[in-house]
């Protein structure tokens, strides 16, 4: 049998027949989101429901010693208040932490309290209103202990793992001797600050039982994994919960975790055999549903005399909980991108009385690039080098330390055409000599987009029914990447198909687990488990056709068939073939069903080193007097394997840039060290990027062909866009003012004076 | 007590105490209030004066096209049009609009239809996760209507500033309003001609 669905994948052809790959479709879930029928999770009302709101810690530290429970349950329509004296049980500890990637969380255990926002009471109301009244009412009374929010007084230590199990040290070459032979070495320490992630959904949930069997609307960006999780804090039989998540507005990475607040619903939903509706406000989202922790980094790098990096040391302390751990792998990313002899990347962990941080947006990498590609600019200004012309001389041709080639890397024509649109040539090397027409100082600025390409194991099914209707199915997550769109196009490309052709089911766990959505991997990982599911069902078909008599196809096994609109057709003689529904119409077979999937190839994962790159060029205007900083332009070249569809990739582009200008300009949680409390927990003191503020973005979409990232050929596109951003905007603003900044984000404060 | 479009569960003990509040001098105040909605009139009876406009149509009337983001008038996510007039829900009683005609993102489109500034949404890639959309599309809907900023991207993005996007859709929004006032004014000029 040899259909042409070989595994060979260095045979395929960039462009394939009846694509929808590389088409830039419109959103296929966008008429019911510009109408207001896409329903988030809050949107829904189910009979008899209830509304639950959180109580959250005003302390940061101590112990809650008095609540007026009474008072608030006096008050007209509440149903119920839960605090440690009545709390539900949990069949799981919430203190153990629950594999793979669950935290440790707060089910009102006991009366203590390990930071600001932690729940520490649940009231549930016939209306939101009362809910709301029942919650203010509690009035809970503290003993308070000294918080440590700060570098001075948190707890250093030596981490087990930084980011998701990492190794919190990796290194490469011998540092001492590549430092002793430098010529010039230049150091630095840079800040980053603590992040929240501020999905425009508030995290909900509606959570309903019917007996042991529980239903949950909530935007969740892992559907099997979180049901796996509540099955076991409920002590019910994981095929008993059912997550409903078409849409989620916004993730970034917050809705992949099990937090207090939803579990609490869910068992408050239990316990008083009503439906139960929980959504956090604004301000509850700074505290138990994770964050961007804090980083103190210190980059150290040995240059030679002629601009080239021998030496490359860089430091990260991360803060975490006091009670878990979750490091931001800041360092980490000086590992794949520049080529030195010898490298260093290590972390500590600092204990403060936070939340726990999460994984947000670029976790390690957005963080950790912001302070290398400033470090650059530094080493190539101490060389006296553009800083193009330094990255270019330090191009890594292969992986840094391991040697490995690279599946694909198109970095260079990133930096070419990044450079030619952005008119990179035009700039004077030397700070602060740029004006435009109104004498405001312009700066210009460039840093480098690196991300890797992971892949989550998941699984899809395609069904292709007697009718000639094709059903694909894959609980996949659209938290606004696109994935309704992008994974029917890849699910259509297997099959011969338009988009449109097809019936796609997404967004439920009751449908094959799609993975994780996070990573950038989603559209690889859950694509090719539906490319596969699709090459999976035509073979079912192929080895009916060719066996029959009766069919063109007839003997075309050794030859091979293909997906022609809708039919299969010899290899050899397209003009040869037969409609699917006549293939079982004939075989008195109402539907053959493929099933598979995704895996990276072994081998290819083992040989190659596999990363998206790009290049971001920015220009600042500064204000001279009021030191007032705009980001008035930027342009980003990605190389980020097969574009799926333009459309939307160039969207995660421009959303990556924007927010890598919030990291380098805006956004950063204050927090008030004598109560330990984030004091601008809303979104009019926690500034992120506004319309007005990007002005101008461009996105260039790079080719590249990349036979061994995976066969669909696809990487990742969603977070890349902060890296090199941020970094791009920081050294624009040095290139206008002459002042180095490097603590994020940056203010007018730290340019006054001008 | 039966409110339009929503059942409350039975417990009489909520009426009783909550109107204690609503009595002024020994009069009890009317809690009914009518609005016109996406073209419906409408009579609701509110048990409760702490309900915001927001609330109301999303948990009363089921109209959950209106999204909730900060419920602190921050981030525009609520938007609609009361009398025509771009509003934050979220900061509105909804006894404050009794008589008013309010439109939410349910009323744009006509039938099958979508309202030029949604179908310019749609096109331009305006959206990502689609929560502040509702929000974008009213308050692009109120600014096009106001005759501000035609043709003008820079006062656009100004103006459509009140409205977050998280995801960062900034660019195709102010193609989309650009687009659909550009259209907008095409329309305007064939009636005048007309």
């Amino acid at each position: 049998m040899s259909l042409d669905l070989s595994s060979d994948t260095s045979a395929r052809p960039t462009t394939r027949y009846g694509s929808n790959s590389g088409q830039p479709l419109t959103r296929r879930d966008g008429i019911l989101k510009v109408t207001g029928q896409a329903t988030y999770a809050a949107d829904n009302h189910p009979a008899q429901l209830a509304y639950a709101v959180m109580v959250g810690a005003t302390i940061a530290r101590g112990r809650v010693t008095a609540m007026d429970v009474e008072a608030a349950s006096r008050h007209p329509g509440i149903i119920e208040v839960f605090t440690p004296d009545n709390a539900p049980a949990f069949a799981h500890d919430p203190d153990e932490k629950m594999p793979p990637f669950g935290f440790r969380l707060e089910l009102l255990q006991n009366h203590s309290v390990r930071y600001a926002g932690q729940p520490i009471a649940l009231v549930v109301a016939e209306t939101l209103e009362a809910a709301t009244e029942g919650a203010h009412l509690l009035q809970p009374v503290y003993e308070t202990d000294e918080a440590r929010t700060g570098l001075e007084n948190g707890v250093q230590f030596d981490p087990q793992a930084v980011g998701v199990g990492g190794p919190p040290s990796t290194s490469h070459g011998n540092l001492d001797t590549a430092f002793a032979a430098s010529e010039t070495i230049v150091e630095a320490e840079y800040s980053t600050p603590a992040q929240y992630h501020n999905a425009m959904e508030p995290h909900a949930v509606v959570a309903e039982w019917n007996g042991n069997h529980l239903t949950l609307d909530m935007p969740n960006q892992a559907l099997a994994m979180s049901c796996a999780s509540y099955a076991r804090y409920f002590d019910i039989p994981v095929e008993n919960v059912v997550i409903r998540s078409p849409f989620l507005g916004g993730g970034f990475g917050s809705k992949a975790i099990l937090n207090g607040p939803q579990i609490l619903a869910i068992a408050a939903a239990r316990k008083l055999k009503r439906p139960v509706k929980l959504a956090l406000t604004r301000a509850q989202m700074y505290g138990p549903v994770g964050h961007r922790g804090q980083t103190w980094q210190t980059l150290r790098m040995g240059l030679s005399a002629d601009g080239r990096l021998k030496a490359i040391h860089h430091r990260s302390i991360s803060a975490t909980s006091s009670f878990d751990d979750f490091l931001e792998p800041a360092a980490n990313a000086s590992l794949p991108l520049y080529a030195a002899d010898a490298l260093l990347a290590e972390h500590k962990g600092l204990r403060l009385d936070i939340g726990t941080p999460g994984p947000m947006r670029a976790p390690g990498e957005a963080s950790g690039s912001a302070a290398l590609e400033v470090a650059i600019d530094e080493a190539a200004e101490a060389c006296g080098l553009d800083p193009l012309e330094f990255r270019l001389l330090n191009y890594a041709e292969s992986e840094p330390g391991s040697g490995r080639p690279f599946s694909s890397k198109a970095l260079r024509e990133c930096y070419e055409r990044g450079a030619e649109v952005f008119g990179w040539q035009q700039r004077l090397r030397a700070p602060r000599t740029m004006r435009d027409d109104n004498g405001l100082l312009v700066g210009w600025g460039m840093g480098t987009a690196v991300f890797p390409c992971p892949m989550f194991p998941a699984q899809a099914r395609t069904t292709v029914r007697a009718d000639g209707s094709v059903l694909v199915e894959t609980g996949g997550v659209d938290m606004g990447q696109g994935a309704w769109t992008a994974l029917a196009q890849i699910a259509a490309e297997a099959l011969g198909l338009e988009a449109h052709e097809i019936e796609f089911r997404s967004g439920v766990s009751t449908l094959p687990d799609a993975g994780v959505a996070g990573g950038s991997g989603h559209t690889a990982s859950a694509g090719l488990a539906l490319s596969n599911s699709g090459l999976d069902a035509l073979a079912k078909l192929a080895e009916i056709a060719t066996n029959d008599p009766d069919s063109p196809l007839f003997g075309a096994g050794n030859i091979g068939v293909l997906p022609r609109g809708g039919r299969l057709v010899r290899r050899d003689d397209e003009s040869r073939g037969e409609r699917f529904a006549d293939i079982l119409t004939r075989a008195k077979q109402s539907e053959v069903i493929g099933e598979a999937k995704s895996m990276r190839e072994p081998g290819n994962a083992e040989k190659f080193a596999m990363y998206s790159h790009g290049a971001v060029f920015a220009e600042v205007k500064v204000d001279p007097d009021l030191g007032q900083i705009r980001t008035t332009r930027m342009v980003g070249a990605f190389a980020a394997g097969r574009v799926i569809n333009p459309r939307l990739v160039r969207s995660q582009y421009y959303g990556g840039m924007i927010w890598g200008t919030s990291f380098a300009l805006h956004e950063a949680a204050l927090i008030d060290h004598r109560t330990g409390r984030v004091m601008n927990a809303d979104l009019a003191e926690y500034h992120v990027p506004v319309n007005a503020d990007v002005p101008s973005l461009e996105a260039i979409l790079v080719a590249e062909d990349d036979p061994y990232v995976n066969a669909i050929g696809v990487k990742g596109v969603g977070e890349i866009g902060i890296t090199g951003t941020v970094g791009a905007i920081a050294n624009a603003v040095w290139h206008a003012t002459g002042r180095r900044v490097r603590n994020f984000p940056i203010h007018i404060e730290d340019i006054l004076g001008l | 007590m039966a409110i339009q479009g929503f059942i409350l569960p039975d417990i009489p003990s909520i009426a009783v105490q909550i109107s204690t509040s609503l009595f002024l001098n020994g009069v009890r105040m009317s809690l009914s209030i009518s609005l016109t909605i996406n073209g419906d009139a409408r009579t609701i009876v509110l048990e409760d004066p702490r309900v915001t406009l927001l609330d109301l149509l999303r948990e009363r009337l089921q109209l959950t096209g209106t999204k909730k983001g900060c419920d602190r008038g921050q981030c525009g996510a609520c938007t609609v049009l009361v009398d025509g007039r771009r509003i934050n829900s979220c900061l509105t009683l909804a006894m404050t609009v009794d008589g008013a005609h309010v439109t939410t993102i349910e009323g744009l489109a006509t039938g099958d239809e979508l309202h030029p500034v949604q179908a310019a949404f749609l096109e331009c890639d305006g959206l990502q996760c689609g929560y502040c959309t509702p929000g974008q599309i009213m308050s692009a809907v109120g600014l096009i209507a106001e005759g501000q900023a035609v043709g003008d991207p820079e006062r656009v993005r100004e103006l459509m500033s009140g409205n977050i996007c998280r995801c960062g859709a900034y660019k195709g929004i102010t193609e989309a309003v650009l687009a659909a006032m550009e259209k907008d004014a095409t329309i305007l000029k064939e009636r005048d001609a007309a």
